[in-house]
């Protein structure tokens, strides 16, 4: 009998419910399951890093870059939602490759901050450049689809369609891959990294490679909050406290599996929108609150509980 | 010649403001291995508490240089109470956990502690200027500085060679020492490593609170000053290495008089800079400047 991965069946089933969902939804549903998505994707790249022992504090750097490389098309005349996200996700991709060369030598909280000092070079330039709107940020339209121009309620839908079919290409790629040769080097490069190499492998090119594609996630995600917003600003897309969010999800979720990053990023977000509307004198309150609360009792991510749920059954 | 010594003037009084914020910092990594987010909120209620006092003390018929003290006790009120709390009801249950999950939960208690702050004293800004417009002004070559802030520079000076005398002229400083060093050995050797990890954190949360407390007179104490300051001491303390207090005043030196440079020559790098010097230590020394020596685990 042929193996089945169940987290495959999973990832497909919640994707085609999802297909369908996308033309009965309401309009606020949609747009808070897009930033889940975009949101999701980051802590997907973040997972992947955390699986190899590494945490960084400044992915809003490649979120950014991202994010701002999708606008600044606009402003020459690009409107294509292919060619803008595919740019975004690129050009952070390109961005992490270099800057890996020197931060896969880095390890621990000197990894972290490192990162965390890049995208704030980043955010510096940003608010500095008074081109891109300072602090403000500008606005971008609606992007098109290869040549299909929606309008009003349309836009959203056709990017929730298109967000998702990226999404989930890759989260079932980084599952499969995680069952390479090279993806479960991850966990060994995490437990002992001189053994790693003493078995004739390099953990700074399997760093890197990680590095590379949590950039490119990352600049994805960034890519398509930006179209989804329609706004691009330096306070919601490239500072400090951004990078603490995505970290924020990907404790949220676990590392257990791959699935579990885009329930993290629904819960934040949820929690983040509920908060906001109904209290918005104690929003990060609220958030903080339940970040301490995930930290005390559960330590696993929200995955846990399927998994604890599992076993009490079985 | 003019510009230099206004260059060098206004970077010692910045690099004497990273240093107060920067300092507590170090202590609190070099002793417990805590990247404390929450560092900022020290500063900020520091800066809230102190704007109050001061506000109350001069509303009093209290001799006018009293208002000294009002800051110092507002570093002390909420450096002790945050600093027991914090280390009593929350940190000491996540000392066995991963150093980024510890990261990460004074981030939390960042986020709560933000509104927290709101809560209490409001969005409108507060304004504490009497101290410094009780010194008054002094011309440094046909410029003006305000006393008040040169006196900065003369209390992270007495803070540093308090510091320092401390740590390695009394008992209770080498016994920190050998924690740093060794934290099971210690513990092995009969230290109170309880005790050590919750006065290292008061002492770490009163130095955030005085920073904050002693800027308030020259700022607008208003939301959000706590996000920026929390990532410029963090950039500090990791150009100085993270632990090492004479990193701490390297860096915040460092740091400080590019700043003032770049301000004077280049105003739009300013923000860019520091993060630059950061990225740039790092990648040449990639503990920092000063960071001690680590055994490598095989």
């Amino acid at each position: 009998m042929r193996y089945v991965d169940k987290t495959v069946i999973g990832l497909s089933i919640a994707f085609v419910v999802l297909v369908f969902a996308d033309f009965f939804m309401a309009e606020w549903m949609r747009f808070i399951g897009l930033q889940s998505l975009a949101r999701g994707a980051v802590a997907l790249g973040l997972l992947v890093l955390w699986r190899t022992g590494l945490v960084s504090f400044g992915h809003a750097l490649y979120f950014g870059f991202g994010a701002y490389t999708a606008a600044m098309l606009t402003l020459i005349g690009f409107h294509d939602a292919f060619f803008l996200v595919f740019a975004g996700t690129l050009s952070a991709g390109v961005l992490a490759f270099l800057l890996g060369f020197l931060l896969r030598r880095y390890r621990a909280i000197f990894f972290a901050l490192l990162n965390m000092a890049f995208s704030m070079i980043l955010y510096g330039v940003i608010v500095k450049t008074e081109e891109l709107g300072s602090t403000d940020g500008f606005s971008l339209g609606p992007p098109t689809f290869l040549g299909y121009a929606p309008e009003g309620e349309a836009v959203q839908t056709a990017l929730f369609l298109f967000t998702l079919v990226f999404t989930y290409i890759v989260t079932v790629g980084v599952h499969l891959y995680m069952k390479t040769t090279l993806g479960s080097m991850s966990m060994a490069v995490r437990e002992n990294e001189i053994r790693v190499e003493y078995l004739g492998y390099s953990a700074e090119k399997v760093i890197h490679v990680k590095y590379v594609f949590s950039g490119l996630v990352a600049g994805f995600g960034g890519a398509i909050i930006a179209l989804a917003i329609g706004q691009v600003d330096p306070d919601s897309m490239a500072n400090w406290t951004v990078s603490g969010e995505f970290v924020f999800i990907t404790i949220l979720s676990g590392i257990g599996n791959v699935g579990a990053t885009y329930i993290g990023a629904l819960v934040f977000e949820l929690i983040r929108t509920y908060a906001f509307e109904y209290a918005p004198q104690v929003w990060q309150f609220i958030l903080g609150g339940s970040l301490l609360a995930i930290i005390m009792f559960l330590p696993d991510g929200i995955w846990s509980l399927f998994s604890r749920f599992r076993k009490s059954e079985g | 010649m003019q510009e230099l010594i206004v260059i060098l003037v206004d970077g010692l009084v910045f690099s004497s403001y990273l240093f107060m914020v920067a300092v507590g910092l170090t202590v609190i990594f070099g002793v417990m291995k805590i990247l404390n987010v929450t560092h900022g909120s020290f500063y900020a209620f520091g800066a809230y508490m102190s704007a109050t006092l001061i506000g109350a003390y001069y509303e009093t018929d209290l001799p006018e240089f009293g208002g000294f003290l009002a800051i110092f006790a507002a570093a002390l009120i909420i450096g002790v109470f945050f600093g027991v709390v914090l280390e009593r009801c929350l940190l000491r249950f996540l000392y066995h956990r991963d150093e980024h999950i510890i990261v990460l939960a004074t981030f939390a208690m960042f986020l709560v502690l933000e509104d927290v702050l709101l809560m209490i004293w409001g969005t409108d800004p507060y304004y504490a200027f009497e101290p410094m417009a009780l010194l008054g002004s002094v011309d440094i070559v046909e410029l003006t500085f305000d006393v008040y802030s040169l006196t900065l520079i003369g209390l992270a000076g007495v803070v540093c060679l308090g510091l320092w005398l401390g740590l390695t002229k009394t008992k209770w400083g080498k016994l920190l020492l050998a924690v740093i060093f060794d934290r099971e050995i210690s513990q092995a050797m009969g230290i109170n490593v309880t005790v050590v990890f919750t006065a290292t954190f008061v002492i770490g949360a009163i130095m955030g609170a005085l920073g904050g407390a002693y800027i308030a007179p020259t700022i607008s104490v208003s939301p959000g000053i706590g996000v920026e300051v929390i990532v410029l001491a963090f950039a500090v303390v990791v150009i100085g290495g993270m632990g090492s207090i004479p990193g701490a005043l390297i860096g915040s030196l460092l740091v400080g008089i590019s700043r003032a440079a770049a301000v004077h020559k280049f105003p739009e790098i300013e923000l860019f800079v520091i993060y630059a010097i950061m990225a740039l230590v790092l990648a040449i020394r990639p503990e920092g400047l000063f960071a001690p020596a680590q055994a490598r685990k095989i």
